[in-house]
Formats: C-alpha cells, sequence, structure tokens
C-alpha cells in the first residue's frame, strides 16, 4: 500500500442518533426524548485499493456506519466524500453513480436475496437497472460473474433456498460486482459462515480486490478476519474512533487501553499462552447514556481525573497512527498549542 | 484409551459415552445427527467438543442428558457413577439431571424466565435439589450470585432478567446451575452469543469455578480460539463423529487429523497477511447423505481409496491422543 495514494472515500464528523419513542407519560411531562447515540463524529479517509477494517463490539456503531455511507441511512450531520463529491449533497444521475460505484455486501445472505427470483434474475435485474451493458450481453455478463466467484454456471436458473450460506455470500459478491463498483463495503460479510467456508470467501475477496483493484471497508467484530485483510484497521467504541492505525502496528503496539483490552480479550490459538485474568472489566455501557468525558473510563485500568471530564480527541501518534487517549497526549499539552 | 476404569492406571473418569446414536425420523428419512460416538469426560477437566454447525456437538450434549424430544431416538450408554444415563427411568433421572449434571445455555434469555426474578429462579433449584430451609436458601442465593461475579449481589437478586445485561445473564444462569453443586457442567456455546471481552469475563469465570468447585466441563463450541485459552483436552466433531480427541497443545501444536488441519487452518494465526488462508473446499455433507466411508473424504486433500472404502477407526495415535485418520503421519508432517 503506497502512502502516496489519494483518498477515494473521505468521512468528515459524521454523526447518527436514533431517537426512542416516548411513552406517553413522559411526553405529558415534557421529559426530554431520549436517543440511541450510534454514531458520534466519526471521521476517517480510506485510500484508493486500500482495505480499511473497522472492528467494534456490538452497539459501537459500525454497522449504521456502513449504512450510512451507502446513505440507506441519512446521517445527522458531518460530509461524506467520495472521489471529489459531496455524496450527500448528490441527486438524479450523480447519485445513481455513486449507488453504482460503492457497493453494500451484507452479514446475512437469507435475507438480503430476493427469495423469489433465480440467480440469473437478481445479476440481470442489476444490470439493467444501471444499463451497464446492452440486453444482449447481459447473459454473457452473467456468466462471468458466475466464474468471477467460481459458482457453477447450471446454478443460475435456481432460489436463493437451494444454496449453502457460502454458495449464497458468493451470490451476495456476484450481485455487488454485477454493477462494477469501485469500492466494497462488507458488513460482517462472513461473520454467519461456518470457519472452513468464511476462509473460502476470504480467499475470494482477497483474489477479486487484487484483480479488481477494489478498495474495501470490511467491517467486522471478528479481529484476526479484519488483521489478515485489512492495510489499517479503525477501533470503534460507542459510536467513536478511538484508534486508527495500520494493520501491524495496531496489533502488535495498540495504543488505546480500549484497543488494548480488544485484544486481549480475544482468545488466542495458541494454548500455550493463556491468562487466567479477564482482560477488563465491567460491561458496555447502554448508548442512550454515554459516560462523559471519555467513553471507555469507567472500564479503564489507567483512568485518570482528565478521563472523566474531558473527551480526548483522536491525537496523531508519533508513528502515523491515531489514538483518543489522554494518556497518548496529555491534554494540558494539547489545549495549551 | 481408557475406557476399562481402572483404579490405578489412568485419570478418573467422570462421564463415559459408549456408541451414542441420535436419530432423528425427518421426511428425507431417519437422519443420524450422532453417529456412534465414544467419549469420556474426566473429573475435574474442561473438554472441548468443537465442530461447525450440525456437526452434531449439541446433540450430543443434549443426548447424555435426554433432553431430546422424540421422535428423535437416543442410543448407546452414558455411564455416570455407575449408572447408565440412558437406560435409568426418568425418576432416577431427575436426581442427576440440573442436580449432579447441570446444563447452561447459548441464549440465556430464552433459559431464563422472564417473569420470574432472579431470586425466585436459584431458590426454585435450591429447593428441589438441596435440604436447605428458608433461611439458609436465601443467603445461599446471596453467595452464589457473589461466587458469579454479580455486584451488589443482595440487590439485584429481585431483578428480573430482562434487566440485565447479555453477559449478567449469562453469569444468572451459571448461578442457577451452581445452585445444586453440580460435579459436571454442560455448557452448550456459552458465550456464542457475547461479545469478545464479555465472552473473556465469562471463560475465565468458568475456569475459577471448576478449581473452586472441582467439577468438570464438557463446552461445546464452534471457536477453536475458545477452545486454546480454555479446556484440557479437545474433541473434534464431523459429520455426527468424532475425528480426533487429545490434549489441547498436542492437537493444536499437531493435528492427526485432516478435517482439524483443515480447519485450524482456516483461521487467520496473525502469518501471512493477506494471503490465501488454507481453506476446506466444498461444504460439509448432509447427514441424511453420508458418504460410506471417512465422512470427510469428499473434501479432503491426503484421501486415497482407502478412505472411501470404509469409515477409520478412532485409534491412538499418540500419548492420550485419538484420531480417525488414515493418514495421520502425512497430516501432522503437513501441519509442521
Amino acid at each position: 500500500m503506497k502512502a502516496a495514494a489519494p483518498a477515494l472515500l473521505e468521512v468528515q464528523d459524521l454523526a447518527k442518533a436514533f431517537p426512542l419513542p416516548r411513552p406517553m407519560l413522559q411526553a405529558m411531562l415534557r421529559a426530554p426524548r431520549r436517543s440511541v447515540q450510534a454514531l458520534n463524529g466519526v471521521s476517517f479517509a480510506v485510500r484508493r485499493g486500500e482495505t480499511l477494517g473497522i472492528v467494534g463490539e456490538s452497539g459501537c456503531g459500525k454497522s449504521t456506519l456502513a449504512r450510512c455511507l451507502v446513505r440507506l441511512i441519512e446521517p445527522d450531520a458531518g460530509t461524506i466524500v467520495y472521489d471529489g463529491a459531496d455524496v450527500r449533497a448528490l441527486v438524479g444521475a450523480g447519485r445513481r453513480a455513486f449507488n453504482r460505484r460503492v457497493q453494500l455486501i451484507f452479514q446475512d445472505p437469507y435475507s438480503s436475496l430476493n427469495p423469489r427470483m433465480t440467480v440469473r434474475e437478481t445479476l440481470a435485474e442489476a444490470l439493467h437497472v444501471h444499463r451497464l451493458r446492452p440486453p444482449a450481453a447481459i447473459p454473457d455478463r452473467i456468466a462471468e460473474l458466475m466464474d468471477l466467484v467460481r459458482l457453477p454456471r447450471d446454478a443460475l436458473d435456481r432460489y436463493p433456498h437451494e444454496f449453502s450460506g457460502g454458495q449464497r455470500q458468493r451470490i451476495g459478491i456476484a450481485r455487488a460486482l454485477s454493477v462494477e463498483p469501485t469500492c466494497l463495503i462488507a458488513d460482517e460479510l462472513v461473520s454467519a459462515l461456518d470457519v472452513s467456508v468464511q476462509a473460502q470467501v476470504i480467499n475470494l475477496l482477497l483474489e477479486l480486490q487484487e484483480r479488481l483493484g477494489l478498495t474495501v471497508l470490511f467491517v467486522a467484530h471478528d479481529l484476526r478476519l479484519v488483521r489478515h485483510i485489512s492495510h489499517r484497521v479503525a477501533v470503534m467504541y460507542l459510536g467513536r474512533i478511538v484508534e486508527l492505525d495500520r494493520t501491524e502496528r495496531l496489533f502488535s503496539t495498540p495504543s488505546h487501553p480500549y484497543t488494548r483490552a480488544l485484544l486481549a480479550a480475544a482468545p488466542e490459538l495458541d494454548p500455550t499462552r493463556r491468562s487466567r485474568t479477564a482482560a477488563v472489566r465491567g460491561e458496555l455501557p447502554s448508548p442512550l447514556a454515554i459516560p462523559p468525558g471519555c467513553p471507555f473510563h469507567p472500564r479503564c485500568p489507567y483512568a485518570f481525573d482528565a478521563c472523566r471530564s474531558d473527551r480526548p480527541e483522536l491525537y496523531s501518534l508519533p508513528g502515523g497512527g491515531l489514538a483518543a487517549c489522554h494518556l497518548v497526549t496529555p491534554p494540558t499539552l494539547e489545549r495549551a498549542s | 484409551m481408557s475406557r476399562a476404569s481402572a483404579p490405578d492406571s489412568g485419570p478418573c473418569i467422570a462421564l463415559a459415552i459408549q456408541g451414542l446414536a441420535t436419530t432423528f425420523a425427518t421426511s428425507a428419512g431417519p437422519v443420524r445427527a450422532v453417529d456412534g460416538i465414544d467419549l469420556e469426560v474426566r473429573a475435574g477437566e474442561v473438554l472441548g467438543l468443537v465442530g461447525e454447525s450440525g456437526s452434531g456437538k449439541s446433540v450430543t450434549l443434549r443426548s447424555v442428558v435426554r433432553l431430546v424430544r422424540p421422535p428423535g431416538r437416543i442410543e448407546g450408554r452414558a455411564i455416570w457413577q455407575g449408572k447408565d444415563l440412558l437406560a435409568i427411568p426418568e425418576r432416577e433421572l431427575l436426581d442427576v439431571r440440573g442436580k449432579e449434571i447441570a446444563m447452561i445455555f447459548q441464549e440465556p434469555m430464552t433459559a431464563l424466565n422472564p417473569v420470574l426474578t432472579i431470586r425466585q429462579q436459584i431458590d426454585e433449584n435450591l429447593k428441589a435439589h438441596t435440604g436447605l430451609g428458608r433461611g439458609e436458601r436465601a443467603r445461599r442465593a446471596i453467595e452464589l450470585l457473589d461466587l458469579v461475579g454479580i455486584a451488589s449481589a443482595a440487590e439485584r437478586l429481585d431483578a428480573y432478567p430482562h434487566q440485565f445485561s447479555g453477559g449478567m445473564r449469562q453469569r444468572v444462569m451459571i448461578a442457577i446451575a451452581l445452585a445444586s453443586q453440580p460435579r459436571l457442567l454442560l455448557a452448550d456455546e456459552p458465550t456464542t452469543a457475547l461479545d469478545v471481552t464479555i465472552q473473556d469475563q465469562i471463560l475465565k469465570l468458568l475456569l475459577d469455578l471448576r478449581d473452586r468447585l472441582g467439577m468438570s466441563v464438557l463446552l461445546v463450541t464452534h471457536d477453536l480460539g475458545v477452545v486454546a485459552q480454555t479446556c484440557d483436552r479437545v474433541a473434534v466433531m464431523y459429520a455426527g463423529q468424532i475425528m480426533e480427541v487429545g490434549p489441547v497443545v498436542d492437537v493444536f501444536r499437531g493435528p492427526r487429523h485432516a478435517y482439524t488441519l483443515g480447519l485450524l487452518g482456516s483461521i487467520p494465526s496473525g502469518g501471512a497477511v493477506r494471503q490465501p488462508l488454507r481453506s476446506i473446499e466444498g461444504t460439509p455433507p448432509s447427514p441424511s447423505d453420508l458418504p460410506p466411508g471417512c465422512a470427510f473424504a469428499p473434501r479432503c486433500a491426503f484421501v486415497t481409496d482407502a478412505c472411501r472404502r470404509r469409515r477409520p477407526d478412532l485409534v491412538p495415535v499418540g500419548p492420550d491422543h485419538l484420531s480417525a485418520c488414515l493418514h495421520h503421519d502425512q497430516v501432522v508432517r503437513a501441519a509442521s
């Protein structure tokens, strides 16, 4: 990965809250409406041809982020710039072109494929909608796509329920690739699959990325997978990125205490390297009531006074990464500058 | 194999599963979800039962305590303290199941009763399986919540399951299971629904409890990382059969079955980043349509004609290490 590659997708201060329904009594008492703070100012950039991994536990906002990027969810605030254009301002043909070039692949191929359409119909629909091929050339393109994801061509006239989970995920990938995207957003692409099948799909994704020069945003909770396929990794906690760095540095010398805890908690495959103490205490706070200051401070073994009152911004690390922790850059220094 | 439990040789066996087969009648004919397995759980050990979905690991666990509904049929023996759990009358089984052998499940929200408080649910188990009086039971309930690491136990006792987070619910379920002071805990994917930092806490808790209470644990999981970090021995299941069983360190360092090798290779281990993983081609066979020889043969890279002819027996391949692979020597060479 060349550092000089320009950013293909740039996100600034993205925020999204989901208001909760207000019970009548509270409405009458004019109690403030509560909301789930899913994204609280997320900023990052993805370079052309790069794989950026996004990891975090449930409720950290990673799936909301993926959906905001393709405008399945309208963010409340922030900007998304794709290839120089402000995505949130796109309309008409510009929006359609964006929709084609950035494709989201879902976790659950069972529910994201139309059960009443054959594979051929699913693939043909995408090609028709975006008018990528003259109608006469569509059958050839469909056959080509099946070869690309290594599914037999006789599978074309079957329905999604006739396939195994791994095969269905291949169909999902073929559908995303049918419109010749430049950027794939994979939201928990292989989480629903057994490990032996996971490896097949990961190998396929790596191969296709090299061949087609795709930019990939790999959203997942599995640290091992994210480490394996990402050039850089962003760690999210309660709607914020807490650390972002090159993969090998993030995994070998994590800076944020949450990243460290996450890495230590992930069960290692080497049975001779065991620890008998839990990596981190406490539970994930509710996204309805995010702690003030650093959101991780109630669980952090290093928390001090500033952590409870001031929320740390993402500071630059000496090696080029970013981390949002007062221990990385003391807050007093930052305020003085 | 120390099936003959000679007292002076080999470890003390808590539960001996012999020739266990569980069959379900389906419209496509009978399906053998568990296809004749032999397995022993030793006193004080954590034995991992690992496999992919449909491998029969959960059905094995449930079959041992006869939690398989008809028309599911269980054959074989499960010897517990000299009694065959699969043959004793239902009344006698009730003295064992939930008492000497307790169970915890993957999804605590469905295993806990949503309309009873935690106090009521622990008390129910204490009443059924101990002779404690009312005051003692109340004290014991607080002790149990303390034991599983729930802070301010006395106040939390009157809460309902929905008032707890996923990790706390799993702790509550463990507390209920421990109320009867079981000698064996059957754990069916206890951390699969939990986040990784919470999973870590629960697994460490299980290990602590095993040490403090001296019980055995049979842990069903699909996650080899969980096995590596938690278990003493591991049995690898595929298509209702045990493919390999041995000490965790030996199996992970030198797998002796082609399936175990493939499974370990499918998981990125931080080495060759962005290189192809050693995946297993194809998909597991349908349990209603197993190949005649080794069930793994159609996906195996080491397969020969002999594998397709007859199902290989589970035979000793090293100290305390058994494998049902004809080519285990080649496999272990490929692993190193």
